[in-house]
C-alpha cells in the first residue's frame, strides 16, 4: 500500500512538471509580455514597480533560465503574487478553496446517490417502463448544460417558488447565529449550485452503473448468491453493487477535472464564491498569475484525487491487491 | 473492411433514439444553412420591443431579449457557430489523438511511453480551467476557443487509437502487408488506419457534444467572441432577467441540450451499429 | 429426508425469434442417500433442468409451463418465490461447473460460508463463524480457521469448490444439484471432489443429482444414470443395465457401443456421435434423434414414449422398444 503511493507520487512529478511547462509556454506564448497587459491592466502602474517586476520573473533573461526559475518557484509553492487581491497567489487560491470544495462534494454526493440508486433500479428493472423513464432522464441531465440548469433551478425553486435563496453561500445575518445556523444557512444556500452541479454527473454514474450492474448480474457469483436463497434486493446490494461500484470508482477519479471545470460555471450562475469566481473574474481582468495558479494547483489537486482512488480501489477490490 | 458497410445505416437506424438524434442533428444543420436566408441581416441588431415573450408577435417567434434582438434570428445564426466550433474542435481533437494514439502504438517503447505521459497530462489538467486560460492569454475569438476545446478533448481519442492500434499491429494482413515489403507509412495508412478507425469514430461524435458543452460554458461566461451570435452568450444575457423573463436563458439553453443530446444519441448509434458484439448491452 | 421427484417438467424459451421448448417432460426422481447422473452432448437441457429445480432459470426468456418439481409433498415448480427463497440453500443446494466465478471476488470466502448460516440457521457473529470454520474442515481445507479471511482469487480452483460445496451443505440439504462440479477441475483434484462428495452423501443422507459429460464419473459415482437429448430424457435407468445394456441409439453412440451391446469402457467421456444436435427453434418432429439415427424409420416420425423395457428401466426409442423397422 505505501508502496504503491510512494510510486504513484513519483509518478505524478513528471506530470506536474509537464503541466508547469506547459503553463510556461503559455506565458511565453501570450501576445506581447504578461508584463505589458499587467500595466495595462493597470494592476501595476509605477515603472519602477514594473522593472522591479521584469526582473523578479526573469524577463530579463534566456528563456531556458526562465524556465528552470518558474519550475523552482512553483516546487516551492510559489505562484507569484496577485496585485488585484494583493496577496500571493497561493493564498488567494487557499481562500477560495474551501468553498469550491464544499460545493464539489455535495454536487458529488448527489451525483453518487442519485446516479447509483438510478442506474441499479434501471438495471434490475432492464427492459420495464422504470428502465426507460431512467434512461431518458439520464440522457436528458447528461445533456443540459450546468449553467442552464442552475438557472433554470433557479427560476422554480428561488424565484416561483421561493424555497431556496437566488445565489450566495450565506446570509449576512448568518455569521452571528451560531454555528448550527450557520451551517443550515450554507446548505440552503447549497441546494442549487450542488443540484446543478450533480444532475450531469448523476445521468454519467446511471449510466455506467446500469451497464456495470447488468454486467454483474449476469456473472456467475450472482446465481450463487441466488442459490443461496437471498431475495432478490439482497442479491443486487449484498453481492452486484460491491462489484459494480467498482468502474464508478475509477470514473470518479478520472471525471474529478471535469467537476472541477463545471463547478467554475455553476459558481458564477449562483455567486458562490470559490474557485471558479475567482478563476472567472482572473480571466476577465487578465490576472495571469491567478490563472495560471489555478491551472497548475488544479492539476496537482487532480493527480492526488486520483492516486486516492487508486489507493481506494485497492482497498475494494482484492484482486490488485494481490499483484 | 471500409467504415461504410452495407448494412450499417439499417443497424444505425434500427435504433430509434439514434435516429432521433439524427433527425434533430439535420434540422439544426438546415437552420443554420437557412440563416443567412431566413435573418439576411445581422441577428445582433435591435430590432423591435425588449422582452417580448415567445409567441406574443409573430414576427418574433421566440421572443425578444432585453434589449430587443430577435431571439429566433440569434438562435438560427448561433446555431452556424454551434455546429462550427463542435465540428472543428471534434476534428482537432480527432487530428491530434489519432497521431498520437497511432504513433505511440506503432512504434512502442520509449516513444508509447513518453507519449501516454504526454496524454496523461492532458488528462490531468482540468478541460474548462485549460480553455479559460487559453482564452485569458490568447484571447476568445472563434478560432481560439475551438483550437483549446480540441486541445483538452483528444486524450480519449488517443488511447482508443493505441489500443485498437496495438491489437491490429499483429494481425495477420498486417503482418501480410510486412512481408510484401509494403512501407510503414502505407500499412499504417491503407491497412490498420480505416479498421481502427469506426470506434475512434463513436468518440469524435461525442466529443463533438462535449465540444458544444465546452464552447457554450465559454460564451456563457461572457468570454466569447461578442460580434459572434452564441447560444451560450443568450443564456447568460438573460441571466439577469430571471424574474421578469426567464424564457430568454431557457430557449437558447434547450437548443443546446438537443443539440448535445441529439449528437450524445447519434454517438451510442454509432457504437451499437459499429460494435454489434456490444449491441445487446 | 425426502428425495427429489421430477415429474413431467417443461421449460420455454420465449423468444423474440418464437417460443423454444427448451425441456420437454422431464421426469426424474432422485432418492435420499442415491446419486442420479445425468448425462448427454453440449446444449441437450442438462443444465436447463437443474435451474429450473432451483427456480433459478433466466426468467426472462425461460418459464416453466408444466410440470412438478415434488420435494416431499412439497411442489417447489409451484411455490411463490418468497417461499421458494427458504428452499435454495436449506432444502435443495447446487453447485456449479466454474468454482472461481461462483464465488464472489471481492468478499471473503469465511462471510459468503456465514451469509447463507446467517439466512437459513439465525446463526449470527461468532456462532456463524464458528460454524464456517467447521464447515471448511468438513470439506477438507486445512487451517480452515484463517482460510475464512481469504478471498476467492487467492484459492485453487479445488479449493473454490469445496468452499461452494460447504456453502451447499451448510444447512443440511436434502438434495444436492451438482452441474459439472469436476469439469474445470484438474483430473486428481476431480477425483478429490468426487470423493468428498460420496463421502458427504453418505454423512448426511442427501440425494445427489450429478450432471456429467464423464462416464468415468458416472460409473464411480452414479447409482442411476438419465439420458437426455433435445431436452428430453430418452433413457433412464440403473448405472449397471445403462453400461451393459443401453437400450436408446443415442445413448449407445454416448457409449461408443454398437447396437449388438458391450460398451467401449466406462472410463471414457461421451464418444462423439456423427452428426450434430438440432437447434431448439428446428427440432424434428416425431423423435429428435431421427437425423442421426441409423435405426429410424418411418414410425420415427412421431414422439416416441418413454417405456420402460425391464424394471426400472425406460427408453423413448420405437426401435428399442420393439417396434420392427417395417412396421410403418
Ligand atoms: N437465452 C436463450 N435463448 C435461446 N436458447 C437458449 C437460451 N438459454 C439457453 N438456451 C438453449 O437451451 C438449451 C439447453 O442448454 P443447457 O445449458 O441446459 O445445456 P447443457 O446440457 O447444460 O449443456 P452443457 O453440457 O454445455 O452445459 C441449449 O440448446 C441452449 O442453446
Ligand atoms: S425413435 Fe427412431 S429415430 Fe428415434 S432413436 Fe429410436 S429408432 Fe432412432
Ligand atoms: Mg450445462
Amino acid at each position: 500500500m505505501l508502496r504503491l503511493l510512494r510510486r504513484r507520487l513519483l509518478q505524478g512529478v513528471p506530470l506536474i512538471l509537464g503541466v508547469i511547462i506547459m503553463n510556461f509556454l503559455l506565458i511565453q506564448a501570450a501576445p506581447g509580455s504578461f508584463l505589458d497587459v499587467m500595466s495595462a491592466e493597470s494592476q501595476v502602474s509605477d515603472p519602477a514597480m514594473l522593472e522591479q517586476l521584469r526582473v523578479t520573473y526573469g524577463m530579463d533573461q534566456p528563456v531556458w533560465l526562465q524556465l528552470v526559475k518558474y519550475i523552482w518557484s512553483v516546487a516551492r509553492l510559489d505562484f507569484g503574487f496577485s496585485y488585484r487581491q494583493n496577496m500571493p497567489v497561493l493564498d488567494v487560491i487557499l481562500a477560495s478553496l474551501p468553498a469550491t470544495l464544499v460545493l464539489m462534494l455535495a454536487s458529488l454526493l448527489i451525483a453518487l446517490l442519485l446516479g447509483v440508486t438510478a442506474g441499479v433500479v434501471a438495471a434490475v428493472k432492464v427492459n420495464t417502463i422504470w428502465d426507460n423513464l431512467l434512461s431518458f432522464l439520464a440522457v436528458l441531465f447528461f445533456a443540459a448544460p450546468s449553467f442552464w440548469l442552475g438557472i433554470m433551478l433557479t427560476v422554480l425553486f428561488a424565484v416561483k417558488l421561493g424555497w431556496v435563496p437566488v445565489g450566495g453561500m450565506m446570509s449576512i445575518t448568518a455569521s452571528n447565529q451560531g454555528i448550527v445556523a450557520t451551517v443550515l444557512d450554507v446548505l440552503h444556500h447549497l441546494a442549487l449550485p450542488a443540484m446543478a452541479l450533480g444532475l450531469f454527473y448523476a445521468a454519467v454514474y446511471a449510466r455506467v452503473m446500469r451497464a456495470a450492474m447488468l454486467e454483474v448480474l449476469s456473472l456467475d457469483f450472482i446465481r450463487t448468491a441466488r442459490a443461496k436463497g437471498l431475495g432478490r434486493w439482497r442479491v443486487v446490494l449484498a453481492h452486484g453493487l460491491r462489484n459494480a461500484l467498482l468502474p464508478i470508482v475509477t470514473l470518479f477519479g478520472l471525471q474529478f477535472g471535469t467537476v472541477l471545470g463545471g463547478s467554475i460555471v455553476v459558481e458564477t450562475v449562483f455567486s458562490w464564491p470559490g474557485l471558479g469566481s475567482l478563476m472567472l473574474d482572473s480571466v476577465s481582468s487578465r490576472n495571469y498569475p491567478v490563472v495560471l495558479g489555478v491551472l497548475v494547483f488544479s492539476s496537482i489537486v487532480v493527480i492526488l484525487v486520483n492516486i486516492a482512488v487508486d489507493l481506494a480501489y485497492l482497498r475494494l477490490d482484492p484482486r490488485i491487491r494481490a499483484r | 473492411m471500409a467504415v461504410a458497410t452495407p448494412g450499417l445505416f439499417r443497424r444505425f437506424a434500427r435504433n430509434r433514439a439514434a435516429l432521433l438524434g439524427l433527425v434533430i442533428l439535420v434540422a439544426v444543420i438546415a437552420l443554420a444553412l437557412a440563416a443567412p436566408t431566413l435573418y439576411p441581416r445581422n441577428p445582433l441588431r435591435i430590432v423591435g420591443p425588449a422582452e417580448l415573450w415567445p409567441l406574443q408577435d409573430p414576427r418574433f417567434p421566440l421572443g425578444t431579449d432585453s434589449i430587443g434582438r430577435n431571439i429566433a434570428a440569434i438562435i438560427a445564426h448561433g446555431a452556424r457557430a454551434t455546429l462550427l466550433i463542435g465540428l472543428f474542435a471534434s476534428l482537432t481533437a480527432t487530428l491530434i489523438g489519432v497521431t498520437i494514439g497511432s504513433v505511440a502504438a506503432w512504434f512502442g517503447g520509449w516513444v508509447d511511453e513518453l507519449l501516454m505521459r504526454f496524454t496523461e497530462m492532458f488528462q490531468v489538467v482540468p478541460g474548462l480551467v485549460f480553455v479559460l486560460t487559453i482564452v485569458s492569454i490568447l484571447g476568445g475569438t472563434v478560432q481560439n476557443i475551438t483550437i483549446a476545446v480540441g486541445v483538452v478533448s483528444w486524450t480519449g481519442i488517443a488511447r482508443l487509437t493505441r489500443a485498437e492500434f496495438l491489437t491490429l499491429r499483429d494481425r495477420e494482413f498486417v503482418q501480410a502487408c510486412r512481408a510484401m515489403g509494403m512501407p510503414d507509412w502505407r500499412i499504417v495508412l491503407a491497412e490498420v488506419l480505416p479498421n481502427a478507425l469506426p470506434p475512434v469514430i463513436v468518440l469524435s461524435s461525442l466529443a463533438v457534444a462535449s465540444a458544444i458543452l465546452f464552447e457554450s460554458a465559454v460564451s456563457f461566461l461572457g468570454l466569447g467572441d461578442p460580434q459572434v451570435a452564441s447560444w451560450g452568450r443568450l443564456v447568460g444575457e438573460g441571466r439577469t432577467l430571471i424574474r421578469s423573463s426567464w424564457y430568454i436563458s431557457a430557449v437558447p439553453g434547450v437548443a443546446i441540450m438537443l443539440m448535445v443530446l441529439a449528437l450524445n444519441l447519434i454517438g451510442d448509434g454509432l457504437n451499437d451499429a459499429l460494435n454489434p458484439k456490444l449491441r445487446n448491452r | 429426508m425426502a428425495g427429489l421427484d421430477v415429474r413431467g417438467l417443461s421449460v420455454s424459451l420465449f423468444t423474440r425469434g418464437g417460443v423454444l421448448p427448451a425441456l420437454s417432460e422431464v421426469s426424474l426422481s432422485v432418492q435420499p442417500g442415491r446419486t442420479l447422473a445425468l448425462v448427454g452432448e453440449s446444449g441437450c437441457g442438462k443444465s436447463m433442468t437443474a435451474l429450473a429445480i432451483m427456480r433459478l432459470l433466466p426468467e426472462p426468456p425461460a418459464r416453466i409451463i408444466a410440470g412438478k418439481v415434488m420435494l416431499g409433498d412439497t411442489d417447489l415448480a409451484a411455490l411463490p418465490e418468497r417461499r421458494m427463497l427458504g428452499v435454495r440453500g436449506k432444502a435443495v443446494s447446487m453447485i456449479f461447473q466454474d468454482p472461481m466465478s461462483s464465488l464472489n471476488p471481492v468478499v471473503p470466502v469465511g462471510q459468503q460460508i456465514m451469509e447463507v448460516l446467517r439466512r437459513h440457521e439465525n446463526l449470527s457473529g461468532s456462532a456463524a463463524r464458528t460454524r464456517a470454520a467447521e464447515l471448511l474442515t468438513l470439506v477438507g481445507i486445512p487451517d480452515a480457521e484463517a482460510r475464512l479471511d481469504e478471498y476467492p482469487h487467492r484459492l485453487s480452483g479445488g479449493m473454490c469448490q469445496r468452499v461452494m460445496i460447504a456453502i451447499a451443505i451448510a444447512c443440511r440439504p436434502a438434495v444436492l444439484v451438482a452441474d459439472e462440479p469436476t469439469t474445470a477441475l484438474d483430473v486428481t483434484v476431480q477425483a478429490q471432489i468426487l470423493e468428498l462428495l460420496k463421502r458427504l452423501q453418505a454423512e448426511t443422507g442427501m440425494a445427489l443429482l450429478l450432471i456429467t459429460h464423464d462416464l468415468g464419473v458416472v460409473a464411480e459415482m452414479a447409482d442411476e444414470v438419465a439420458v437426455m437429448y433435445a431436452g428430453r430424457v430418452v433413457e433412464q435407468g440403473p448405472v449397471d443395465a445403462i453400461f451393459a445394456a443401453p437400450l436408446h441409439p443415442y445413448t449407445r453412440g454416448l457409449l461408443g457401443a454398437t447396437p449388438s451391446g458391450g460398451t467401449a469402457g466406462r472410463h471414457t467421456r461421451l464418444a462423439d456421435i456423427p452428426g450434430s444436435v438440432p437447434s431448439l427453434a428446428e427440432l424434428p418432429a416425431g423423435c429428435a434423434f431421427a437425423p442421426r439415427c441409423k435405426l429410424a424409420h418411418a414410425a420415427c416420425t412421431a414422439q416416441p414414449p418413454l417405456k420402460a423395457e425391464a424394471p426400472g428401466h425406460l427408453a423413448a426409442c420405437f426401435a428399442a422398444l420393439g417396434v420392427p423397422a417395417h412396421a410403418a
